[in-house]
C-alpha cells in the first residue's frame, strides 16, 4: 500500500500535488463546464452533460457520507428520488415554481436522513451497509403504490425552471443553471470536508473510539454527515425532475446508487477533484461506448476494474499532505528561539 | 492517604466489570487529587487498561461508580466524559493514521472551536479565526511534546517514538484536567523514555493532574506522587513509591509467596 505511485515521491506525484492543491483548480473546472457547450451543443450533447452534472453532484453529496465519514451507503438513490418526487408532486399537482419547492425538498431530505440515519447509525458499518440497502428499495417501492406519486406510471409534466421570469427550461438554459448550482454544491462540500466538522467526518473514518476519546460525539456527527449527503441528493433530485420532466420508479433503482458509490470510489474516496472525475468518467463513458451497442456495460465493467487494479485508491485520490504555511512556519521559528516553555496555553 | 479538605478530582469507587465469567477489575477503589501524578501497575492482565475503559467510558461497569468533579460519570457516553475534562491515550497507539499530524492534533481543539457548518460553507472571519486558533493550538503542543517529524505529513509515516509523542499531543490539546496515559513508555528506546519523563513532569508542571499505567518500574518510582498498584482487579497497595516498594503485599503480587525473601517488587517488576 506505501508502494502505491500516488504516494511515492516522484517528480510527476510532486507536479500532481502542486496541481492538487492550485486554489484555481475549481476555476478550470468550472470554466470547461461552461465553455464545452461552445464545442458541442446538440440537444444530445447538451442532454449527456447535463446528466454528468446531476452526477457530479451526487458523487460529492455522497462522497460526504462515504468518503469523507467512511459510512457505507448502498442507497443513496433514495435521497435523489425523494428530492425528485417532492419537488416534482408539488408542481404537478399543486402547481409550485420548481424553485419554491427547494426549501421543502431541503426539510424532507433532512427529515429522511434523520429517519434512515438516527435508528441505524448506532450500528456498526455492514449493518448500515445492509439497511441502507432497503431504505433505498423500500423508497422506491413506496413510490410505486402510492396514488400521490403516480404509482408506476410517475409523473410527468414537471415544468423547467423560471429564474424572475427568465425561462431556463430549455437545454441550454438548464445546462447553465446546473452549472451553477453544481459548482456551488462541490464548492459547498469541499469546504464543509476542509472545516471543524469536515475533520470530525475523517477522525470518525480513521478510528470512531479516538475520535470519541477527543469529545466528539460521533453518533451526532454521523447524522450530520448522513443529513449533509440527503440534502445535496435531495437538490440534485429537483434539478433530475427539471430535466427530464417524468420520473417514475424504474429511475431510482439500486443500479444508480451503485453508480454513485463507483464514481466516488473509483475518483478517489474523499477527494473533491477525484470525486467529480470519477462522477463525470461514469456517466459519460457508457455514452462514448454506444458504439460497442449491447457490449458497452461490459467494456464499462471492464474498464472499471483496469482502473481500480492500475489505481487503487482512486483516479485522483485525497491530498494527502498538507503544506505548512508560511505563518506557520515562521510562528514555529519563533518558539525554537524562545524555547518554547511558558507559551503553552 | 487523602491530602487536605478538598474533594478529589477524579474517584472510583467499589469499580466492577465482569466479562462473562472474567472479573477484569473487582471492587477497585482509588482516588485523584488536583495536580496528582499517580501511577497504575500491576502485573499483565490486572485490570489496568479495564479500569481506564470505564472511567473515559468505553466500557460500562458492571458494578461501582466513577465521579469527576464530583459529578457522577458512570456510564458517560466517551465524549461526554472527555468534555468534562478527561483525555486518555491508548496502549496500542490510535492515532488517525491517514491524516496529518497537525490535523491529529487538532482533533483535541475539536470540541472549543466556535465555528458551524454555515461559517465553513460561507469562510467566514469567524470561521477564519478558528482555523487558525486550531492550527496554532496544534504547533503549540507539537513543540510541547518536542516533536521533530514533519507536521504536514502523515501520522503513520512517522517514527514509532514521534508517533507516541503526537498521541500525548493530541491529548493535551484537549486541555484535560485529568491526563489518563497507558503505557506511555512502551516500545520507546532509552533515550526517549528520558524525553518522555521530562515531558510528563512539564505537563504536571501546567497543573494536569495525570493517571499512568506503566510497566517500566524505573519510570514508576521516578515520576509517581503516589502508586496504586492492582492484582487480579483489586487494589493491593495505594502510597508514594517508597511506602509500595516496601509493600509486603506488592512484593508477593510479584513474586508469588515462595522467594520473597531477596529481592524487593522493584527489582522484580522491572523484570517485565
Ligand atoms: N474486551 C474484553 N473482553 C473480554 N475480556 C477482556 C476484555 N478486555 C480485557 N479483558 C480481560 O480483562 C482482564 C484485564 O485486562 P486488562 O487489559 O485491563 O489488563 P491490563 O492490566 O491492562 O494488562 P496489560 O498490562 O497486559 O495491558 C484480562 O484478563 C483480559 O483478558
Ligand atoms: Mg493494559
Amino acid at each position: 500500500m506505501t508502494t502505491n505511485f500516488a504516494t511515492s515521491p516522484t517528480r510527476a506525484s510532486a507536479l500532481f500535488d502542486r496541481l492538487q492543491q492550485n486554489r484555481y483548480l475549481g476555476l478550470i473546472g468550472l470554466a470547461v463546464a461552461a465553455l464545452a457547450p461552445f464545442i458541442t451543443a446538440t440537444n444530445y450533447a447538451l442532454s449527456v452533460m447535463t446528466s454528468a452534472l446531476l452526477f457530479v453532484m451526487l458523487a460529492v453529496g455522497l462522497n460526504i457520507v462515504v468518503g469523507y465519514c467512511g459510512l457505507l451507503d448502498l442507497g443513496y438513490a433514495a435521497f435523489f428520488a425523494i428530492g425528485a418526487y417532492v419537488s416534482g408532486v408539488l408542481a404537478t399537482r399543486y402547481g409550485w415554481p420548481l424553485l419554491a419547492t427547494v426549501p421543502v425538498v431541503i426539510v424532507a431530505a433532512v427529515v429522511a436522513g434523520i429517519v434512515i440515519g438516527g435508528p441505524t447509525l448506532r450500528l456498526r458499518s455492514d449493518y448500515l451497509a445492509i439497511v441502507t440497502l432497503g431504505f433505498g428499495e423500500i423508497i422506491r417501492i413506496t413510490a410505486n403504490n402510492l396514488t400521490i406519486t403516480g404509482g408506476p406510471s410517475g409523473i410527468y409534466g414537471i415544468p423547467g425552471i423560471t429564474l424572475l421570469g427568465i425561462d431556463l427550461s430549455g437545454p441550454v438554459g438548464l445546462y447553465y443553471t446546473c452549472v451553477v448550482v453544481v459548482a456551488l454544491a462541490v464548492l459547498g462540500a469541499a469546504r464543509l470536508g476542509r472545516s471543524r466538522l469536515g475533520r470530525a467526518w475523517r477522525f470518525i473514518r480513521e478510528d470512531e473510539d479516538a475520535a470519541e476519546a477527543m469529545g466528539i460525539n460521533t453518533y451526532r456527527v454521523k447524522l450530520a454527515a448522513y443529513i449533509g449527503g440527503a440534502i445535496w441528493g435531495g437538490l440534485a433530485g429537483i434539478l433530475f425532475g427539471a430535466q427530464l420532466s417524468a420520473i417514475s420508479p424504474p429511475s431510482f433503482t439500486f443500479l444508480w446508487s451503485a453508480l454513485i458509490l463507483m464514481a466516488v470510489v473509483l475518483g478517489g474516496m474523499g477527494s473533491t477533484p477525484g470525486v467529480v472525475l470519477g462522477a463525470i468518467f461514469i456517466s459519460v463513458l457508457p455514452e462514448l461506448l454506444r458504439e460497442a451497442a449491447d457490449y458497452r456495460y461490459f467494456v464499462f465493467g471492464i474498464l472499471l476494474i483496469v482502473v481500480m487494479i492500475f489505481r487503487r485508491q482512486g483516479l485522483w485520490p485525497a491530498r494527502a499532505v498538507e503544506r505548512q504555511s508560511r505563518r506557520d512556519l515562521r510562528e514555529a521559528e519563533k518558539h525554537d528561539a524562545g524555547k518554547a516553555k511558558e507559551v503553552v496555553p | 492517604m487523602s491530602t487536605g479538605g478538598t474533594a478529589p478530582l477524579l474517584r472510583v469507587q467499589d469499580l466492577h466489570l465482569d466479562f462473562g465469567g472474567v472479573k477484569a477489575v473487582d471492587g477497585l477503589s482509588f482516588q485523584v487529587n488536583e495536580g496528582d501524578l499517580l501511577s497504575l501497575v500491576g502485573p499483565n492482565g490486572a485490570g489496568k487498561t479495564s479500569a481506564f475503559n470505564c472511567i473515559t467510558g468505553f466500557y460500562k461497569p458492571t458494578g461501582g461508580s466513577i465521579t469527576l468533579h464530583g459529578a457522577d460519570i458512570t456510564g458517560l457516553r466517551p465524549s461526554a466524559i472527555a468534555a468534562r475534562g478527561t483525555s486518555r491515550t491508548f496502549q496500542n497507539l490510535r492515532l488517525f493514521g491517514e491524516l496529518t499530524v497537525l490535523d491529529n492534533v487538532r482533533a483535541g481543539t475539536h470540541l472549543r472551536l466556535r465555528q458551524n457548518a454555515l461559517d465553513a460553507l460561507l469562510h467566514t472571519p469567524r470561521f477564519r479565526r478558528s482555523e487558525r486558533e486550531a492550527t496554532d493550538e496544534a504547533n503549540r503542543w507539537l513543540d510541547f511534546v518536542g516533536l521533530r517529524g514533519d507536521r504536514g505529513g502523515l501520522a503513520r509515516n512517522l517514527p514509532y517514538g514521534e508517533q507516541r509523542r503526537v498521541e500525548i499531543a493530541r491529548a493535551l490539546a484537549r486541555r484535560p484536567t485529568v491526563l489518563l496515559l497507558d503505557e506511555p513508555a512502551a516500545g520507546l528506546n532509552y533515550g526517549e523514555k528520558t524525553e518522555l519523563l521530562d515531558l510528563l513532569h512539564r505537563i504536571s508542571g501546567l497543573g494536569t493532574a495525570i493517571v499512568l499505567i506503566e510497566h517500566d518500574m524505573d519510570l514508576v518510582m521516578q515520576v509517581s506522587r503516589r502508586i496504586v498498584v492492582l492484582n487480579f482487579g483489586r487494589e493491593i497497595a495505594d502510597g508514594t513509591p517508597e511506602e509500595v516498594r516496601r509493600n509486603p503485599d506488592v512484593i508477593e503480587a510479584y513474586l508469588g509467596k515462595d522467594d520473597e525473601e531477596e529481592a524487593t517488587s522493584e527489582e522484580m517488576m522491572s523484570r517485565e
